[in-house]
């Protein structure tokens, strides 16, 4: 994947890019939730 | 200084960039006089400003030059350490930790962690060891990123190391100790949008030199061969696979470094880090934490993924296409350039070095191995070289990021993983954009300094001392901040003696993983323990800290042979070995995280049980009555 062949190498981007989607599906659900 | 040899155009963006750095700072200063304006600012502020504000302290020369040179040396496998520094140092840490650290922070009234700690336990002994550790072992960190900064300078600059060094520490210092504490929200966003876009512009010339995505890829890994022999050794297998993988053999050595000190080592010492725990105790609500998620992990992202992709696939670059033209100023037919270096032994490798002018300013700006010599001829790449009509000569170097990167130092020559990034900078980008990312990368150094200097000035007058003469606690006097700048310039001193002294050998990204291991073994089972449970008991938290912090310190002395070798205790407990389980492969290659937090957690669960829990209403007015942490009114 991405010409790379070891697939221990493009998992870890795979999940570097996925754990950043999950950021932003949190951050999006969450925008106006959270005392001040 | 800088302007020396750089034209109109660069000289007009470095003013431009400084006179922006300036006038926002004194704005924020500005803006943050009063409490009301303080508050007015929080309201208005833009959610990003406060998560690019933490990526920048969170992120800085260790990253970009310590780590990117690593990935430059060990490949892609440090793709790990984003999937880490994302998931645990963003998500978890945000979701999982920050709101309550928040509310319980404010219950407890604590301005530091140790002070978040000790008031937690209801323990003076929890927040004095606690500032103490902070204290001792925060200014190795900070040399962490000092060195990073400073390797940059002498690269763009062209100055000597310990000058840059000087230079660097007096800057930090004026900017530390006379101000620039507060209301550096300002300056941290720019200089985080700066880091942000010269990221992207590094990734995707970088990319467009090697010939695009897929065509670089494969070609770095078609490279793999080129592998420095004492990297193959240790079980490096290319730049795109990750290190063989096993145990009881020293062909595994490289995959338990790259998983155990540069992935988890740092992936889950984040979570402990004094500096950055105690930000949330500074935001306004629960809110401003949920959207500061999805801005921190893009911006993380951008970071450290473009850094260790690039440090990787540098090697293609510097092997392939880089061409240097200049004029051939000197020849040294034998060097003995220094591949590693302890403190009772040096390995070195013969070659021949060619010493060039590229910039046409009448000294060296540039050197080059141009061939081993003798055994050595086998195992260097060999330089292409060709004399252009004008009597400048045309150098094809065939090098990889490890062998390129030569530099000197106190009169020997050494490969130096942490000039990795700013070689490839200087060599394969334009120069103007050179100098922007030197001041980008300054700057990124001086948020992340700043916080760490305020956090060990603000240990040793509040944690340490303020906890024996109450008087440097108390804010109608000015004697606390007098202590506080009085230690944080002894911290900066021994950072920059540390800086001086430890230069090469990746220490960067070692020192670094050092001080995150240490305080992940020693914080974070009382951390999470005094978070999330009621059970976790004073003695529990004070058990937990002293084995994890004493096993570290053991492991890091006796066993974990890079740094072992480095303090020299062991040698003379043994007689010249380089761990005390030198004799069994892989041991001495385990980061002291992977047997010191498990201890540390065993620790601090057995402990609790064994002992009385807290009192039920000091527990209620951490937790609230429900069981979750909430601020009391």
């Amino acid at each position: 994947m991405f010409g790379i062949e070891d697939p221990c190498v493009w998992m870890a981007y795979l999940l570097s890019v996925a754990s950043t989607i999950l950021c932003i599906i949190y951050g999006a659900i969450n925008w106006n939730r959270g005392d001040t | 200084m800088i302007a020396q040899g750089v034209g109109l155009l660069e000289g007009g963006l470095v003013i431009a960039y400084m006179a922006a750095v300036g006038y926002l700072g004194w704005l924020g200063y500005r803006r943050t006089r009063t409490t009301t304006d303080y508050l007015i600012a929080g309201r208005r502020t833009h959610p990003f400003v406060m998560a690019i504000s933490y990526g920048a302290t969170f992120i800085s020369t260790s990253a970009i030059v310590g780590f990117g040179g690593v990935a430059g040396m060990f490949g892609m496998s440090l793709l790990w350490l984003v999937f880490m520094n994302i998931l645990v140092g963003i998500f978890i840490a945000f979701v999982f930790l920050g709101g309550r650290t928040r509310r319980m922070g404010h219950a407890l009234d604590a301005h530091t962690f140790p002070e978040f700690l000790g008031r937690r336990y209801e323990s003076r002994f929890v927040q004095v060891a606690a500032g103490l550790v902070i204290f001792l072992f925060m200014p190795v960190y900070a040399a962490a990123v000092l060195i990073g900064g400073t390797e940059f300078i002498v690269t763009q600059v062209n100055v000597d190391y310990s000058v840059a060094l000087v230079g660097f520490c007096v800057i930090v210092a004026m900017y530390v100790v006379f101000g620039g504490l507060k209301g550096v929200m300002y300056t941290d966003v720019l200089q985080g949008l700066i880091m942000f876009v010269g990221m992207v512009f590094l990734l995707v010339w970088t990319y467009a030199k090697v010939g695009g995505v897929i065509d670089g890829h494969r070609d770095l890994t078609a490279m793999a061969d080129q592998a420095f022999p004492g990297f193959q050794a240790m079980g490096h297998g290319g730049w795109t696979a990750m290190p063989q993988f096993g145990w009881g053999d020293s062909k595994y050595d490289l995959w338990w470094l790259v998983v155990s000190t540069i992935t988890l080592g740092v992936g889950i010492g984040v979570l402990a880090q004094p500096q950055l725990a105690v930000r949330f105790m500074t935001v306004r609500s629960g809110r401003e934490l949920n959207r500061a998620v999805p801005v921190g992990a893009i911006f993380i992202l951008a970071m450290v993924g473009v850094a260790y992709t690039v440090g990787a696939i540098s090697n293609l670059y510097f092997h392939r296409y880089e061409k240097v033209i200049g004029r051939l100023v000197e020849v040294t037919e034998v060097a003995e350039v220094v591949v590693r270096k302890d403190r009772s032994v040096e390995k070195t490798i013969p070659c021949k070095l060619l010493h060039l002018d590229t910039r046409g300013e009448g000294r060296i700006d540039t050197t080059l191995v141009a061939e081993g010599v003798g055994k050595a001829a086998g195992i260097m790449p060999r330089a292409e070289i060709r004399t252009l009509d004008d009597g400048r000569v045309e150098v094809y170097p065939r090098a990889t990021s490890f062998t390129r990167a030569v530099v000197k130092q106190n009169d020997r020559w050494m490969f130096n993983t942490d000039s990795i990034i700013p070689i490839y900078v200087a060599s394969c980008l334009p120069r103007w954009f050179g100098l922007v990312f030197l001041l980008t990368l300054l700057a990124a150094a001086m948020s992340t300094l700043s916080s760490q200097f305020h956090t060990l000035g603000a240990s040793i007058c509040r944690d340490v001392l303020g906890q024996f003469v109450p008087r440097l606690t108390d804010r109608s006097t000015s004697s606390g901040v007098l202590v506080a700048r009085i230690g944080t310039v002894v911290g900066i001193v021994l950072a920059m003696i540390i800086g001086y002294y430890a230069r090469g050998g990746y220490i960067v990204a070692r020192a670094t993983a050092i001080f995150f291991g240490l305080c992940a073994s020693s914080f974070l089972p009382a951390y999470l323990g005094g978070l999330f449970t009621r059970w976790m008991t004073r003695a529990g938290a004070i058990a937990s800290m002293i084995v994890g912090f004493v096993a570290s310190t053991f492991w890091l002395t006796f066993i974990f042979a890079k740094e072992a070798t480095a303090l020299g205790v062991v040698q003379q407990v043994t007689g010249g070995k380089t761990s005390l389980l030198a004799d069994h492969p892989n041991w001495p290659v385990v980061d002291p995280i992977l047997v010191a937090l498990p201890l540390s957690l065993l620790t601090a669960v057995v402990v609790s049980l064994m002992t009385r829990p807290a009192r039920p209403e000091h527990l209620d007015r951490c937790f609230g009555a429900g069981g979750k942490a909430s601020k009391q009114e």
